[in-house]
């Protein structure tokens, strides 16, 4: 029985000893509260994009870490940005991707969760936490998040949807624009895509 | 629709194209063609009938039409299974397909999946993906949309085997095609209005993404990960 205690604290103690959230109970508490707020509120159900966004930015942002997202998105390309341009770099794709996920939650907020049990090792500082959506008549949809352990938490450096992973998809779009047009390219591009899903949201309301 | 098919399949043997020359997409430029068609086809049939019967249907109906045709594909996702050496699967599929004929009346409940057989996703392009298979090129077909040479010839397979081509008379028959089509684009509402938002280029993102998918798919969800460089 001693033992097992200690093992249970072994378990437990990498996580609580920094006060920081397990990954998977952190991505719970999170979709939960997320969902259950958006179910709440007349307004985002109504259609609400910029509500919908910045209540994202509220609750979700803080647990995704941008810069190594924008980094892998990249690849070979991330090293030709100066500093300044890897900045701005970041700042658009965070914005491009809080929309994209601001549009998916729309999509699938209504559909139930199923929270899988982290497969992981207690010192263990790059884990996969597994979600899955579950549709009837349907091959549930599996959403996986990669995490990384910080000093500030557990972040969020990937998500991959029904297999397909966010960064790397972005990768050959990147790369062919750096390409073409370079890195101030990409961050033109960036920068008009955004403009332009701010506009069209701006129209709808 | 057959004949289109092989046609195609014949037709890219031949056809020059140009491309920005990624190895996976050697027909880049014939693609973006069948694409942009399909793009059309789309905003002004699919899309607009698909989007009617989300407004005029109400979520449960849209469940059982879901599920009834889920059911009808069941048994020869089980044989794809079997195909695959994956016999426990396939036995589920089968047990599956029984008790939602049955207790599930034709089909339209998924009183399986509450009995904790969880549905598969199974089709000949994985099937031949699973045997050892190569992707081969991209293809963009004709309404059906993203595709690769194995995929297709595997699409071509699972259009034979489909139940749908056992019903008569033949006006029956369209209909449930047509029904199980529209049911299908109505699915994919929410994933495509995603995609619209987060590509900067469609074609290539769209690409990336099935690509991504299937081979996801041929090893069910865990493949050999692929390494950021």
């Amino acid at each position: 029985m001693k033992a097992l205690l200690s093992l249970l604290a072994g378990l437990a103690l990498p996580f609580l000893a920094q006060g920081q959230e397990a990954p998977d109970a952190l991505v719970k508490t999170v979709t939960l509260e997320v969902v259950a707020l958006i179910a709440k509120d007349k307004e985002i159900q109504a259609g609400n994009r910029a509500k919908l966004i910045s209540l994202i930015d509220a609750k979700v942002l803080p647990h995704f870490n941008f810069q190594a997202m924008t980094q892998l998105a990249m690849g070979q390309s991330w090293n030709k940005a100066k500093p300044e341009q890897k900045k701005r770099l970041v700042a658009e794709f965070k914005t491009l991707l809080v929309r994209t996920y601001a549009s998916a939650l729309a999509a699938y907020s209504d559909e139930k969760f199923d929270f899988r049990p982290l497969r992981a090792r207690p010192n263990d500082t790059d884990v996969t936490v597994q979600v899955r959506v579950l549709q009837t008549g349907a091959q549930p949809v599996p959403i996986d998040y990669s995490m990384e352990k910080t000093p500030a938490g557990w972040k969020v450096y990937d998500v991959m949807v029904g297999g397909v992973s966010l960064v790397a998809n972005y990768r050959t779009e990147f790369n062919n624009v750096v390409r073409d047009s370079g890195v101030d390219g990409l961050i033109k591009s960036l920068d008009s895509k955004n403009r332009s899903l701010e506009a069209a949201g701006a129209a709808k309301k | 629709m057959r004949l289109l098919l092989s046609g195609i399949l014949l037709c890219l043997a031949g056809c020059a194209t140009t491309g920005d020359g990624d190895p996976r997409d050697p027909f880049e430029g014939w693609n973006r063609g069948v694409y942009k068609f399909n793009d059309k086809f789309d905003d002004y049939l699919a899309r607009p009938v698909a989007e009617t019967y989300e407004d005029w249907m109400p979520r449960e109906v849209r469940s059982r039409v879901r599920n009834f045709f889920g059911n009808l594909a069941d048994p020869f996702i089980g044989v794809n299974n079997l195909l695959q050496g994956k016999a426990s699967e396939a036995f589920d599929d089968w047990t599956r397909f029984i008790l939602n004929t049955t207790v599930g009346l034709v089909g339209i409940h998924d009183v399986a999946t509450d009995f904790g057989l969880e549905k598969h996703n199974e089709d000949f392009g994985q099937t031949f993906g699973r045997w050892g298979a190569g992707t081969g090129p991209y293809l963009v077909l004709p309404i059906f949309g993203s595709s690769n040479l194995r995929d297709g010839v595997g699409l071509a397979v699972d259009m034979v085997t489909d139940p749908m081509g056992e019903i008569h008379p033949i006006d029956a028959r369209n209909a449930a095609i047509a029904t199980r089509a529209v049911q299908t684009r109505a699915d994919l509402l929410g994933a495509s209005r995603v995609l619209e938002q987060a590509a900067l280029d469609r074609y290539v993102f769209q690409r990336d993404a099935y690509l991504q998918r299937r081979r996801s798919l041929v090893y069910d969800g865990r493949p050999p990960r692929e390494k950021f460089e």
